[in-house]
């Protein structure tokens, strides 16, 4: 492991070679909007909201997914990354049935977040409205596709810290869906334990408890960083203290 | 002379409208400032030529609503989406998962409490579009009132900035959805 140091905004940081530019930019309280991004989990880059650019680079580079290298300049805040963001929350919500007003976590979620973060005024793409099934067969759960934007949290937590893989991705492109086991409905699977993990990490109402109602449910992700943290380092907290 | 400002009910449930009235007291306020010269709550028959500045509740859901929005676009300076169905589609637009054929068969048959009948002549029920729109995508909007509904603090803000001849940009604290 070897500290490197880099310029992110203008700004002299250092950090550590296997860490991410995404993780150096947060400990140094440089915001980047991130979706697919759960701490405890591992990084896909499926979003690309955390997009940065690189100075001597043309290509744009997730921030989760890219390691710094020694005089590395990083722009995190740019017009041109602003007009990305936006574009991005906007075919998040054209692609998908966001009714804001009817869901489950209404005010407490992560794309509604994003979508203030980004200054969506409105949606310039035609809204596709797509013909999305929703699964109430799990006996504490729901499965509303409707909401689901296609993270994948509910995918890697449920293979990496519940060690189920329940859930995966079936279809291409647009039609990509979660599926559960061989895309059979929830309540039939086999392999799920119901521990509700992939219920808790979901940014938006696509997982959501049976009995909650507009606007009621509230997700609490923190438990993630003690279960991986008390794997990793056996302590019970939120993050290990560095040795 | 007073501005003229006229609200109109599209394809919603009228909440944006009792938000308006929420306004309370602010409404006496509001009435010395404008001329409201078109509403679902005034009297008025036809939609006036020279509007100042139209607020326009709900989707964009059948024909009627799209000749409307086509004339308050004509006839108005400055129109407004007001609130989420206007702005997104919303819940009017849930039904956009269905055809016209299925919605009218479900409200008028399936849930028919006395006789099982779709109104086949087009002449007091309009015409369901294919799809509810959002205002944006029929004709150019203004400016967008997020909400379901918007806040009477929001509509407020927005009327006053207005009046004082600015364009609301609506600074974040009221950009909300839902």
């Amino acid at each position: 492991m070897a500290i490197l140091t880099l310029t992110i905004n203008g700004e002299q940081v250092s950090g550590k070679d296997d860490e991410s530019l995404l993780q150096i930019a947060r400990q140094h309280d440089i915001h980047i909007p991130t979706l697919c991004h759960l701490d405890g989990l591992s990084d896909v880059g499926a979003c690309r909201l955390c997009l940065v650019e690189i100075e001597g680079q043309s290509k744009l580079f997730p921030a989760c997914t890219t390691k710094p290298q020694e005089g590395m300049v990083v722009h995190t805040d740019t017009e041109r990354l602003k007009r990305h963001r936006r574009t991005i929350v906007e075919l998040l919500a054209s692609e998908g049935n966001h009714q804001c007003a009817v869901c489950v976590v209404n005010n407490h979620c992560e794309l509604q977040d994003l979508a203030y973060e980004v200054g969506l005024q409105y949606v310039r793409f035609p809204y596709l409205y797509p013909k999305k099934e929703l699964d109430a067969t799990h006996k504490s759960f729901v499965l509303d596709r409707n909401r689901c934007v296609l993270c994948t949290r509910c995918v890697r937590v449920c293979h990496e810290v519940e060690g189920a893989h329940t859930w995966d991705i079936a279809g291409r492109g647009i039609d990509c869906t979660i599926i559960a086991d061989m895309n059979q409905p929830w309540g039939t699977s086999p392999s799920c334990t119901s521990c509700g993990k992939c219920v808790r990490v979901c940014p938006t109402g696509a997982l959501f408890e049976k009995g909650q109602t507009v606007a009621e449910m509230e997700k609490q992700r923190d438990f993630l960083k003690y279960i991986v943290t008390a794997r990793t380092k056996r302590e019970w907290v939120a993050e290990a203290t560095e040795e | 002379m007073k501005p003229k400002v006229a609200t109109v009910w599209l394809g919603g449930c009228s909440g944006c409208h009792m938000s308006f009235l929420d306004m309370d007291e602010r409404l006496i306020e509001l009435a010395d400032k404008i001329e409201l010269v078109y509403s679902p709550i005034a009297d008025v028959k036809h939609f006036p030529k020279d509007v100042d500045v139209a607020l326009v509740e709900g989707a964009v859901s059948n024909v009627e609503n799209e000749e409307m929005a086509r004339i308050i676009r004509r006839s108005s300076k400055f129109v407004l989406s007001f609130g989420d169905c206007a702005t997104t589609g919303n819940v009017t637009a849930m039904r956009n998962q269905f055809s016209p054929d299925e919605i009218m068969h479900r409200a008028y048959v399936e849930l028919a409490d006395g006789d099982p009948t779709i109104p086949s002549e087009f002449t007091t029920i309009a015409k369901l579009l294919p799809q509810a729109k959002p205002l944006h995508e029929i004709i150019k909007v203004d400016a967008f009132l997020h909400g379901c509904p918007p806040t009477p603090d929001q509509i407020w803000f927005a009327i006053s900035e207005l009046l004082a001849g600015r364009t609301p940009e609506l600074p974040n604290v009221y950009l909300r959805y839902g």
